[in-house]
């Protein structure tokens, strides 16, 4: 155990050489394109946001049902086939069928290569689960189908969710799915989300719709909300256009009465609708719809043809701002909630990093004094070892460009104090060598295989509690499974390559001196 | 060398009273979950105006109707923690406190930290913390069974549960609050105590294939002595380090390393008086082991 070639030393010294290098590249800055790895600090050292949203996917559910009832109906209408009584009731569909055509209508939702009901091979399942008792018919959205449709929801508001983030121009945010129906977003640097999350509390759907009384619109009407909550107003179903015909939206002064507005552009569609209503609707109010409020109801007095228009509803710049930038970004998919919000400032930041510094240093102290003292010259190899192993420690977490996280910091230092029990392990066991062995070069080397297991069983029990905790934990607490779990692995090269290597050369030096640890 | 093995039956009794008194505590005192396991608002506020303080901070946040609301000192004279149920998850409360608070205090005061919790994200938090902390245990369980016999295991497993409920049980006692990183040390603690304990069977093991003709009462004392300089001495060297966090980390890491010193301080003692133990009352002898050898 206490031989090493030449080879073998010159390796671990590159080794040792190339990590210390890396691990310093944090506190100097180096040429960009020479290495520009850094240890990234986590969201508690360095101040930011940690938000988690919530899909709300009942609203896209329900839209997703109301639009099938009427894909059934026409498709079965066009088919000869009579459906009765349908009805959405509970997230199911309702409906039932004559005896006759019972079995054609099992055969549409049961058919591999419909289009009523697509089929996922890969999951062998339909979109649809059918449940039919009798001649009536129970439609619903099957695992897969249900897993399909909030995949699918999770991927378009996480765009808008990005866009909205990029419009407000924070420093290198974090946008991750999570689950099927979560989002987390992380802004560091952000010490005050209460902007951003208003602008992701809101859904953004926009709608211009006539104000009317008619009690015969062929789609039907609803009593609206003013923004004031005090007003109402009864206005159609029918869209005329929504926030999807939006090229653009800005926030603009408006001359003449020196009001705020948001001016928009519509595309080429939403122009000709808008034209086409504007023309034959003159005289009536359109109402502008957001997310179930009415905006505002202005009168209409002239053909609006160029495509361009603009919203007024007593805005300051501000909120003009935000509204232009929702209208940009795009309408949510459906409502997000904001179900978990971690913000540090970042004087607190620095703080803890501050303080774990300090910790990390008199810790250190503490082990190193502990350590001469007990082994004198031994406890001099373990500590230069233990240098080493802090070097290795960072430098391997920069090279990953893992998160430190205040309980990171945390996990470092009880590396430190956990990292010489390897040493103390061998040296112990030496020591008991040497009680019936006088060739000091084979006590040291039985000291070493014979500690090996223990060192090895002792250290994959501390790993297996890592694992765990970084599988299981969650933000800072990861960073500490990372730190522990990494350092014992450092721990286990700079005793057995490091310390080895201190300790044959020290030995074979002093192979007849007595009484060596 | 140390007749540890003369007070194993004292130290078993002790040990029994404590994780009957630790299980009671838990049972009817319960622990003091923290926002994470319990849903919640919590904000930690600097001031730089004498005129803020604890009663006018709570006097503040009474009238706000927020449910139950705790603020206390956190650290230093000017910082304090301020926690609320925050019952109907109000989405602008933040705004609002700070509105209410800029009204009393103009703004001699600093928002340092906010953290909120929904009921949702709570219980799952709690959830996969019990997962997590049952998991390792488990895990422990089967790693020693292959490396070791089933008697070792139970062993083993005995003094972690014990580590465990009585840590937890002094954090009952204390009503000290249990979050996230509480979690994070209890596993370290499974880790470190684990730790102690297959150093110490390593030896025991060791010495039932060296000598037959000694009892494993004698046995497991032999060992002890033999491995107590290396327990002492990596107690000493974890507690320094653990020490220096506890002092000099600030206070985010206080209760994480009170948790991980307790830790440290159990499992040093039940490695020694519950984990070979176990192996007394099983009458571990050189059978066991040796059959092992046999068939493998």
């Amino acid at each position: 155990m206490l031989y090493f070639s030449k080879l073998r030393i010159l390796f671990i010294t590159l080794f040792s050489i190339l990590f210390i290098l890396i691990a310093s590249s944090n506190l100097f800055k180096f040429d960009d394109n020479f290495f520009d790895k850094k240890i990234n600090l986590g969201l508690d050292l360095q101040g930011g946001s940690y938000l988690l949203l919530e899909i709300d996917n009942e609203p896209v559910i329900e839209q997703k049902l109301q639009n099938l009832t009427t894909t059934i109906r026409n498709y079965f209408k066009e088919k000869n086939i009579k459906i009765n009584n349908i009805k959405i009731e509970n997230q199911n569909i309702f409906f039932n069928v004559t005896e006759n055509d019972k079995q054609s209508v099992l055969d549409v939702f049961q058919d591999e290569n419909s289009d009523l009901n697509p089929y996922y091979p890969r999951f062998k399942s339909h979109q649809l689960e059918i449940d039919d008792t009798g001649l009536n018919f129970k439609v619903n959205f099957s695992r897969q189908g249900l897993i399909k449709l909030k995949t699918s929801s999770q991927d378009q508001a996480i765009e808008i969710v990005r866009r909205r983030v990029d419009e407000v121009g924070t420093n290198e945010p974090n946008i991750l799915k999570r689950g099927n129906n979560r989002i987390l977003v992380e802004l560091p640097g952000l010490d005050d989300p209460m902007r951003i999350k208003s602008l992701l509390g809101k859904t953004a759907n926009l709608t211009f719709r006539f104000v009317t009384n008619d009690e015969n619109d062929r789609f039907g009407i609803e009593k609206l909300k003013f923004e004031n909550d005090l007003d109402e107003a009864t206005v159609s179903r029918r869209i005329i256009i929504s926030g999807e015909n939006l090229l653009d939206a800005q926030p603009k002064m408006d001359t003449q009465t020196n009001q705020t507005i948001v001016s928009f552009t519509l595309d080429r569609v939403g122009a000709k609708r808008f034209g086409k209503a504007t023309s034959t609707g003159i005289g009536k109010q359109l109402a502008i719809v957001l997310d179930g409020k009415i905006i505002s109801a202005p009168v209409v007095r002239d053909t609006i043809a160029s495509g361009s228009g603009q919203i007024s509803g007593g805005f300051t710049f501000q909120s003009a701002t935000d509204l232009a930038l929702l209208l940009r970004s795009g309408a949510l998919p459906a409502p997000l909630e904001i179900i978990e919000e971690r913000t540090v400032g970042p004087d607190l930041g620095q703080d803890s990093i501050n303080a774990g510094m300090i910790a990390l240093a008199i810790g250190f102290i503490l082990v190193i004094i502990f350590m001469f003292i007990k082994y004198k010259i031994f406890g001099l190899i373990t500590n230069v070892t233990l240098i080493v192993n802090l070097f290795i420690l960072i430098g391997v977490l920069t090279l990953f460009e893992a998160t430190l996280t205040l309980p990171g910091i945390a996990g470092i230092i009880l590396t430190v104090g956990m990292a010489v029990d390897a040493n103390v392990l061998i040296f112990e066991r030496i020591k008991e060598e040497l009680k019936d062995e006088t060739n000091n070069i084979l006590a040291f080397d039985g000291g070493y295989t014979k500690s090996r297991t223990a060192i090895l069983d002792a250290n994959i029990t501390t790993l297996l509690a890592a694992v765990i905790l970084f599988f299981m934990g969650s933000g800072p607490v990861k960073g500490f499974a990372v730190t522990l779990g990494v350092g014992i692995f450092t721990t286990l090269f700079s005793v057995y390559f490091i310390a080895r290597l201190f300790t044959s050369i020290y030995v074979s030096r002093n192979k007849d001196k007595e009484k060596l640890i | 060398m140390i007749a540890f093995n003369k007070y194993y039956n004292h130290f078993n009794l002790l040990s029994l009273i404590l994780i009957v008194v630790s299980l009671l505590l838990l049972i009817f005192k319960g622990l003091n979950f923290g926002i994470d396991f319990k849903g919640g608002t919590l904000i930690e506020l600097r001031a730089s105006d004498a005129k803020i303080n604890v009663s006018s901070l709570r006097d503040r946040f009474n009238q706000m109707n927020l449910g139950d609301v705790s603020v206390k000192k956190f650290g230093n004279d000017n910082d304090f923690l301020v926690k609320f149920e925050n019952k109907d998850n109000k989405k602008n409360i933040i705004e609002e406190i700070k509105a209410n608070l800029d009204k009393s205090f103009g703004n001699n005061y600093d928002f340092r930290r906010v953290e909120n919790v929904g009921p949702k994200v709570s219980a799952e938090l709690l959830k996969s913390g019990v997962i997590a902390i049952s998991l390792s245990l488990a895990l422990m369980l089967i790693y020693i069974w292959i490396r070791f016999e089933w008697q070792f295991s139970l062993g083993a497993i005995l003094a972690l549960f014990h580590d465990v409920i009585v840590t937890l049980g002094v954090f009952s006692l204390f009503s000290l609050e249990i979050n996230l990183s509480i979690i994070a040390a209890v596993l370290t603690i499974v880790g470190y105590s684990m730790n102690d304990t297959v150093v110490i069977f390593d030896r025991v093991r060791e010495n039932l294939r060296k000598y037959s003709d000694i009892k494993i009462f004698e046995l497991t004392n032999i060992s002890i002595n033999e491995t107590l300089s290396r327990t002492i001495i990596t107690s000493a060297t974890t507690l320094l380090a653990l020490l220096a966090i506890y002092f000099f980390g600030g206070e985010i890491l206080k209760g994480f390393s009170l948790a991980m010193i307790l830790g440290v301080i159990f499992g040093t003692y039940s490695s020694i008086y519950i984990a070979n133990t176990v192996l007394v009352r099983l009458r571990v002898s050189q059978k066991t082991i040796l059959k092992d050898d046999d068939n493998k």
